[in-house]
């Protein structure tokens, strides 16, 4: 069939399945945008920044695992979009951003709204194309969604100069993409999972160290199999939040530098450490050569660049996380495993003695109290983002998750300004279900992406913000304090909105709370009426996250929460 | 983890590495930047098309000690558009360069010790002569060495080429 480039774009996302894209247009990406508004392929959901529109396909592209899409223009569309880009990449996230370009004729004369996409992009996506022949076109968009679900999923970027898209040509969709040159290990090698086998048998202190590749090979539930068939204990890093499940007895918490004192503490002894799609990141392993000093690594990752990146792999295995534990778990027949009851039960007394904690009270709303709480209201029918700082640590620490997926963060980049959007990609996948998605945020992170209040009260997504206000840039404050003899360079936010008519402003639900009846009270009122919504909470200001391992320190040095217990 | 510090500590090692990759555009910024990005190090490199096929060979001189060369070889191999990443174990290697001198110098000796190292005078016109010489890069260097005292205008070296024996 016969057509322009433009609607060649339209014609190639309906055959991907897309249902929604996340957008914002432009003078380049015009030609698209007139096709879109012919189309009843997908819903379009115009964000009200780029940034934002990139990050919403993340919540959409984390909280389901499907690809999200972001289509953005030229020149300060594009580079709005690429702290999002980059956000994906750190995390692995598979999104596909489609960006106008000014007229192939014009690149390289610095035309209006001209910039090298593709050169500003190259460091921080899986892939990238620049399109310079319509006939390229439909191959392009098979590959960027083939390349960005594939693998170590990423986002790929494709860039389209207004010309193409003007012109007409043979629409030809491939049933198949072929790329000689690109074949990711997906099946692990037997030699090596027979020798990590007969590692774990041998095994006295073995720990599971669970990473976000679990959560992206969509295996937490076979992971929590295998810690049950070989009685391993096993502890999670900030991205795999969920995968074993919080109730779970074999589970002994979050590790890293705001860990549980249990799980860093098994990392500290354990005698084989198996890490599971995760990535061996400093926030985890504090100093890296005391970091599991004790132990063997077996370390699998479908990613061969980030084996033996950090640490030295005794018993590496490249492929896909799903498969291989599929495989240990029918392999555990095959073996003598050794009892590790005793481990575990160790691992239980740390966790009594040093449980995950603070101090409560009734006059001033504690920061991890509105976390606990609405983890006690909402419980598996929750869906969980955050901002960036304190308030992201003690959502990790304190919420109650029970399912992978349940759980969306920037943890790579650690984008503040992500919460918002995110939350609002994740709305839009889960609408028209009981699931209610919940943002926890800071004062200062809200800020950095407000304008999408307006994109949740037009699109009908009820995201509940919650923003946990303690007039500081509250991570950098508490630095300041341990690190720097309590200099508070530029972390003060005494200036601030009026939180409350900001979001009525915006056309949606707005409180302001200051105590625990009036949190329950707000919050009750945000779920039952489904509509987007702020709920301010006023809370203690110089609340520390604790444990904390400082930089530079290895795991068994944290510091822990003092007072009564 | 047991032998980890001696993985870290290994001595600095010479690598040379030929990468097939897709002839697009693109492709060459893309293995730069993997470079530059991770503060690699190039110390050669050369690229030109291959016979009869929808790919390039890049032949990349660097250095850094194994860990580093690990992940230069994996991240390459991470690129899309590479098809083959070859660690060189014993290669012949050829570098060549081109020289030019003023006419005034004494001819015959120029050229006596250019074909020592496998060169020849290319080119003369009124005011200077080009040599060139194509040897191992070490033999290069020692060549640009001698030619110093005839006082060169210009020297342009082309970076390595590298066969497996
Ligand atoms: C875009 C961006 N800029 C700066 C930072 C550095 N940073 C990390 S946490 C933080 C403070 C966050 O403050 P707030 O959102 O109020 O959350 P709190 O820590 O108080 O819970 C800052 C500035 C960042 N992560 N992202």
């Amino acid at each position: 069939m016969r057509m322009s480039g433009a609607k060649m774009v339209i014609e190639s996302l309906h055959k991907e399945g897309v249902e929604v894209v996340f957008g914002y247009p432009g003078g380049a990406i015009m030609n698209v945008y007139d096709e879109i508004y012919k189309q009843n392929y997908f819903e379009h959901i115009l964000n009200r920044h780029e940034q934002a529109c990139v990050i919403a396909a993340e919540g959409y592209a984390r909280s389901t695992g499907k690809t999200g899409v972001a289509i953005v223009t030229s020149g300060p569309g594009f580079t709005n979009a690429i702290t999002g880009i980059a956000d994906a990449y750190m995390d692995s996230i598979p999104i596909v951003i489609i960006s106008g370009q000014v007229p192939t004729t014009i690149i390289g004369t610095d035309g209006f709204q001209e910039i090298d996409a593709v050169g500003i992009s190259r460091p921080c996506t899986k892939h990238n194309y620049l399109v310079n022949k319509i006939e390229d076109l439909p191959r392009i968009i098979k590959e960027a969604f083939h390349l960005a679900s594939t693998g170590r999923p990423g986002p790929v970027h494709v860039d389209i100069p207004k010309d193409i898209t003007a012109q007409i040509g043979d629409f030809i969709y491939p049933s198949e993409v072929n790329m000689p040159t690109y074949k990711p290990t997906m099946n692990y090698n037997k030699k090596q999972l027979k020798r990590a086998m007969e590692a774990i048998s041998n095994a006295k202190k073995p720990l599971l160290y669970v990473g976000g590749g679990a959560i992206l090979s969509n295996c937490g539930y076979e992971i929590r199999d295998l810690a049950k068939k070989l009685n391993i204990p096993a502890v999670e890093t900030l991205m795999a939040r969920g995968v074993m499940g919080d109730e779970n007895p074999l589970f002994f918490g979050m590790l890293g530098m705001h860990g549980e004192y249990s799980a860093n503490m098994a990392a500290h002894e354990t005698d084989l450490l198996i890490s599971l799609g995760a990535r061996f990141d400093d926030r985890v392993t504090g100093r890296l050569d005391e970091f599991a000093s004790k132990a063997k690594v077996i370390h699998i990752d479908i990613d061969p660049t980030s084996i033996a990146k950090l640490v030295v792999a005794d018993y590496p295995i490249v492929g896909d996380l799903r498969l291989t534990v599929q495989a240990m778990i029918e392999d555990i027949e095959n073996h003598e495993i050794n009892d590790f009851s005793n481990w575990v039960e160790l691992l239980k007394e740390y966790r009594e003695k040093e449980p995950l904690r603070y101090i409560d009270t009734d006059d001033l709303i504690k920061p991890q109290w509105p976390i606990e709480r609405v983890g006690k209201i909402l419980g598996d029918n929750a869906i969980i983002s955050t901002d960036v700082g304190q308030h992201q640590m003690w959502t990790a620490q304190f919420f109650p998750f029970s399912h992978p997926r349940q759980w969306i963060t920037s943890g790579g980049l650690g984008t503040m300004g992500f919460g918002l959007p995110a939350a609002l990609g994740a709305a839009r996948a889960f609408k028209g279900t009981n699931k209610v998605v919940v943002n926890f945020t800071g004062d200062g992170s809200i800020l950095m992406n407000i304008q999408e209040l307006m994109t949740c009260s037009e699109y009908e997504l009820p995201v509940i913000n919650i923003v946990l206000n303690n007039n500081y840039l509250g991570m950098v404050r508490q630095w300041q304090t341990m690190f720097y003899e309590n200099r508070l360079a530029e972390t003060d936010l005494t200036a601030q909105p009026k939180f409350k008519m900001l979001a009525e402003a915006f056309n949606c639900l707005g409180y302001t709370v200051s105590t625990k009846k009036e949190f329950d009270e707000a919050f009750k009122d945000a779920v039952e009426k489904r509509k987007p919504a702020m709920i301010e909470v006023i809370v203690a200001r110089n609340e520390e996250v604790l444990p904390m391992v400082p930089n530079g320190h290895s795991l068994n040095e944290m510091t822990l929460l003092k007072g009564d217990k | 983890m047991s032998n980890f510090n001696s993985y870290y500590n290994s001595e600095t090692i010479r690598q040379v590495i030929s990468v097939v990759v897709l002839n697009e555009h693109n492709v060459l910024s893309r293995i730069v930047g993997l470079f530059s990005a991770r503060g690699y190090n190039i110390d050669s490199l050369t690229v030109a098309p291959m016979e009869d096929s929808p790919y390039s060979r890049m032949t990349i001189v660097t250095t850094g000690d194994k860990r580093v060369i690990d992940q230069i070889v994996k991240q390459l191999n991470k690129l899309i558009p590479v098809l083959k990443v070859n660690e060189h174990k014993n290669v012949i290697e050829k570098d060549t360069v081109l020289m030019k001198f003023s006419i005034d110098n004494n001819l015959a000796d120029i050229d006596v010790i250019a074909r020592a190292y496998h060169g020849a005078i290319q080119n003369v016109t009124h005011d200077s002569i080009i040599v060139s010489a194509t040897d191992s890069s070490d033999r290069i260097i020692n060549f640009i060495k001698v030619m110093e005292k005839f006082n060169p205008l210009e020297v342009v070296r082309s970076g390595i080429v590298a066969m497996e024996r």
